[in-house]
């Protein structure tokens, strides 16, 4: 345990100089606020991969559901900070507690079911979540809620993408970490040692949905206006594609998958006709090549130990 | 200790992406002296890709002509193109590309209106100008009762089309009960509904019952059933032509005889083609402009030259945009954002493809409104309604 | 009376709905009942198919039934080559990186179709006569039965095919255990090949018929109705055929009678609601087995 702390620390370090060094570009204007806004978005997408990673990389819970409650996240917080002038950090919380709620009270009785239907059922709900948020007018409806501060900068999504990152990564190398792989790896071989399965399911259900509640809060403050069109079942894939593209079961994986997707969007803005074709272009390929994604179970700054653990552990 | 060179170098590689980015950023390349930079940001991708694409070629179409005939004061406009997937959050990013990265002058677009009030802060806040040709809810140019300084359209607004055919439904149709059949995934549908609903109602008519749909939608005959039982007058459809032509279709094939009132979204010859003519027939919607007028031949002739079909009502708005902008950087005398701002909000008596247009305080355009009868697969005009000055 | 007349009207929208969803997660089923794979890209096959036809219409002047032959043709060798091309590669890879393969599939049809014919909605000629049949103020569509038919009939076909043929037993021997009846002397991959191309046909029938009723197809067209079918498929079990046209049927009239009865914001909402309910009664679906995992 102490090698993991120290490794904890150097990992920290890292990430407040390099919190640094952006900080100083954006501060700098040596990035242009194209790039500014994209570094935002990548952080928020980084959360939602890692968040959507707990549920289906490290469970195998096959959930396609996971724009919906940034939804929630997002909605809960704009009204709070909008209509009751909270503070941010209020409605970023309030958004995380919502969606985490929402999740525990959708997975119990949703977690039940498995593979691909537990996967048409998520995605069911994530757009009943977006059909029933559509038809409330206080929140505008279709045409989406207006009017939003914008209170989302640099500071507030890195640190709170560093606290989801360490979370999970402490979540899953905690016994309740080990009890949700043992439930990936054969649900009904760690039913028999005694892992109560539903709990563990619904905890990392849970968990995974509040964090995304939080990224649905900072993205909605990032912008004037917050549309359900944002959060679409399309969107949804789009976390699926991050967390498969950069590994399932990898945090390291599911970083490096937000920041590519992420990036080959922003780079191919200008490319209107091809864009889309080159993406799946690219997605097919990667898959050829990478079926594993790009960094399949290992972490950058534990290769060596999971390397041991999963060296006997098939690939699914 | 190994893993921490390995994480080191991750960290590098993500630094030294982030440094490319702002490399990339940093040499966008500042244009030539000869040209102005426009941004066009659209809907290419997505769910309401057809709509930003046709206002986009109507647009395209409008500049080429500028810089053919020479360009404004001696520079050519180029338009540099970025696509927002049909999403807010997109339009906003892309925006955020075209003012920072690529440097442009003044944005036009995008199509739909939850996308241009979100780009509206982006714009104002860098102080560029935006141009909307088709989004029409009032709240794309004010908010809270104050003029957002640098946002324009080129179309009039809701509470106009939606009054004028609640207005023509009482006095020329003599309708007194009506039902109402909005696009939920529009807000463009869901606010003409409401200005036509509380107009209708003013002049005395009654709704009897509203219903929704979802574009892209393909069958419409559940909800049309349930409008049917209410035996209205007349059937308000505030929607886009694509599904505007399945719904008088199937509305027709289960009995409704009523007389269908519609808004610009109906014009496009698809609406005809779809439907057919005889279930047309008893059909009304106002729009900008009659393709019978002599003033808009000329831009129908050369849009049906350049894209091989004819324009429909997005083309003539992003063609009407394109030409409102040129005129507006001619009298600016500059590129100057600021200087164009002030331009476009003293447009007068301009000559556009599909009329003549005063910009009023509110910067939406004072325009004049036709209602056509689709009458045996042909396109009646039975009225002319010139703004009034309110 | 009044209220009787609208839910037997209601019935028949949502039937008749219904029928199409069916038509589609039939092929849905059929190509997920073999290799175990939610195709995605499966709404969009549709779409290509509805194109083909459209161009056979309007370009080559072909009628109704040549046009619909050739649609099938094509659009089931587009769908042998997608399936040789981006799926056999990954035979033995994790089953969701295939998924993510096949949501690239489906982007690249989407797209790759969107620049070819621009994003503006087709019109198809009106092929058949509008019969609409008025029976005691029940409206019925004649195409609307015409397309029921069909699906029926290719339900029975293929059931009759699954179950009768050698090509079929191939097919459940596959489907039950790939490397074993590799043993026992079937070419998997051809079988796989073989259920790709029928599966893909299927869309491509849906594609033309539909758009022939509805008159009006674009690039996107595929995504919601795929979205539904394969909501349809999982209702009635996937992989069960009769399971696809039933979940298809009920699919339908659940949303005739929501936005008949409650209200059309709601529909979709309820579609997905209905799924659900039965997943957590029958967590396999309608006609699925519940068979217990071994350990």
């Amino acid at each position: 345990m102490k090698y993991l702390r120290k490794n904890d620390c150097i990992m920290l370090g890292f990430a407040i100089i390099l919190f640094a060094v952006l900080q100083g570009l954006i501060t700098g204007r040596v990035l242009s606020s194209f790039w500014q806004l994209n570094l935002l978005i990548v952080g928020i997408n980084i959360i939602m991969a890692v968040s959507l990673n707990l549920i289906n990389g490290y469970t195998g819970q096959f959930s396609l559901g996971h724009a919906g409650f940034m939804a929630v996240g997002a909605y809960v917080g704009i009204v709070l900070t909008t209509n009751f002038h909270m503070p941010f950090a209020v409605a970023l919380l309030a958004g995380g507690v919502a969606a985490g709620f929402l999740g525990f009270l959708i997975g119990i009785p949703t977690l039940r079911l498995r593979g691909d239907y537990l996967a048409i059922a998520t995605l069911g709900l994530g757009e009943i979540i977006r059909v029933v948020i559509m038809n409330i007018d206080y929140v505008g409806g279709a045409a989406g809620f207006k009017g939003i501060p914008h209170h989302t900068n640099f500071a507030w999504v890195f640190f709170l993408m560093l606290f989801a990152l360490f979370f999970i990564k402490n979540f899953v190398n905690s016994n309740h970490g080990r009890a949700c792989l043992a439930i990936r790896e054969n649900e009904i071989a760690a039913e028999s040692m005694g892992v109560n399965t539903t709990k563990f399911k619904v905890m990392a259900f849970t968990i995974g949905a509040a964090f995304a509640g939080v990224a649905g809060g900072l993205f909605a403050h990032c912008f004037y206006l917050v549309s359900p069109n944002s959060f679409t079942f399309m969107q949804s894939f789009n976390y699926l594609i991050m967390v498969v593209m950069g590994g399932l079961g990898s945090i390291t994986g599911s970083i490096a998958g937000a920041f590519v997707v992420t990036f080959i969007s922003a780079a191919l803005a200008s490319w209107p006709e091809f864009r889309m074709i080159i993406y799946a272009l690219a997605l097919i390929l990667l898959m050829f090549y990478r079926p594993q994604g790009l960094f399949g179970y290992m972490e950058v700054t534990n290769m060596g130990i999971l390397r041991k653990i999963f060296r006997k552990g098939g690939r699914n | 200790m190994n893993f921490s060179k390995k994480s080191l170098k991750l960290m590098s590689v993500l630094a030294g992406t982030m440094l490319m980015g702002s490399v990339f950023a940093g040499c966008g390349d500042e244009g030539n002296a000869d040209e102005i930079k426009i941004g066009a940001n659209f809907e290419r991708t997505g769910n309401v890709a057809n709509y930003g694409q046709a206002t986009l070629d109507g647009f395209n179409l409008a500049i080429k002509e500028i810089n053919e005939a020479g360009g404004i004061n001696g520079k050519k406009l180029k338009v540099v193109e970025a696509d927002n997937k049909s999403e807010a959050s997109e339009a906003v990013n892309a925006a955020t590309k075209l003012i920072s990265d690529d440097k442009v002058k003044v944005i036009v677009g995008p199509a739909v209106t939850a996308n241009v009030i979100a780009e509206s802060q982006v714009a104002t806040d860098n102080k560029i100008p935006v141009i909307a040709p088709d989004a029409t809810s009032p709240d794309v140019t004010v908010e809270n009762g104050k003029v957002k300084p640098f946002i324009f359209r080129s179309c009039f607004i809701d509470p106009q089309q939606g009054s004028v055919m609640a207005k023509f439904a009482v006095n020329d149709l003599k309708a007194k009960t009506a039902v109402i059949y909005v696009d939920n995934s529009s807000d463009y549908s869901k606010s003409l509904g409401k200005v036509f609903k509380e107009k209708f109602e003013a002049a005395g008519g009654k709704v009897l019952m509203e219903e929704a749909f979802l574009a892209k939608d393909q069958d419409f005959k559940a909800a049309l059933t349930k409008l049917k039982t209410a035996n209205a007058d007349v059937v308000f459809v505030p929607a886009y032509y694509e599904e505007v032509g399945k719904i008088v279709k199937q509305a027709r094939e289960l009995g409704f005889t009523q007389a269908f009132l519609g808004t610009d979204g109906w014009d496009d010859s698809k609406v005809a083609d779809i439907a057919g003519a005889d279930a047309l027939n008893k059909t009304y919607f106002s729009t900008h402009y009659s393709d019978k007028d002599t003033e808009v031949k000329g831009f129908i002739d050369a849009f049906t030259k350049e894209y091989g079909h004819a324009p429909n009502v997005f083309a003539a708005l992003g063609y009407d945009a394109g030409k409102m902008l040129a005129d507006a950087i001619k009298r600016a005398g500059s590129d100057d954002p600021e200087k164009i701002r002030e331009a476009l909000e003293q447009t007068k008596d301009l000559k556009v493809g599909t009329g003549t247009i005063t910009m009023d305080k509110n910067h939406n355009p004072i325009k004049q409104a036709v209602i056509l009868e689709n009458k045996n697969g042909d396109r009646v005009m039975v009225a002319k309604i010139m703004p009034d000055a309110e | 009376m009044e209220f009787t007349h609208q839910v037997l009207q209601q019935l028949v929208n949502g039937i008749s709905l219904g029928s199409i969803y069916a038509l589609i997660a039939l092929g849905y089923t059929m190509i997920y009942g073999i290799i175990k794979l939610i195709n995605f890209a499966h709404g969009d096959i549709y779409m290509v198919g509805a194109y083909i036809g459209f161009y056979a219409i309007t370009q080559a002047k072909l009628s109704i039934v040549p046009a619909l032959l050739l649609s099938f043709v094509v659009t089931g060798i587009l769908g042998m080559v997608v399936e040789k091309l981006a799926y056999k590669p990954l035979r033995h890879a994790p089953r969701i990186s295939v998924l993510i393969t096949a949501i690239g599939v489906s982007f690249f049809l989407e797209y790759t179709s969107m620049y070819f014919v621009s994003p503006t909605p087709r019109t198809f000629p009106a092929m058949f006569g509008d019969v609409a049949i008025n029976i005691g103020g029940i409206v019925i569509n004649g195409q609307q039965m015409l397309i029921l038919g069909i699906t029926a009939i290719l339900m029975v076909i293929l059931t009759y095919v699954v179950h009768r043929t050698k090509t079929g037993k191939a097919m459940r021997a596959a489907s039950f255990d790939t490397e074993t009846a590799q043993l026992m002397g079937i070419d998997s991959d051809r079988i796989i090949s073989i259920t790709f191309g029928i599966g893909s046909s299927l869309a491509a029938v849906a594609g033309v018929l539909v758009g022939v009723y509805y008159n009006s197809i674009d690039p996107l067209m595929g995504i919601m109705p795929g979205l539904k079918a394969f909501v349809a498929a999982v209702l009635g079990g996937i992989g069960i055929l009769p399971g696809a046209v039933v979940g298809g049927l009920i699919l339908g009239i659940v949303e005739a009678f929501v936005s008949g009865f409650v209200s059309s914001t709601f529909r979709d909402a309820a579609a997905f609601a209905i799924l659900i309910l039965v997943l957590l009664f029958k967590p396999t679906g309608i006609f699925g087995k519940n068979t217990k995992e071994k350990v």
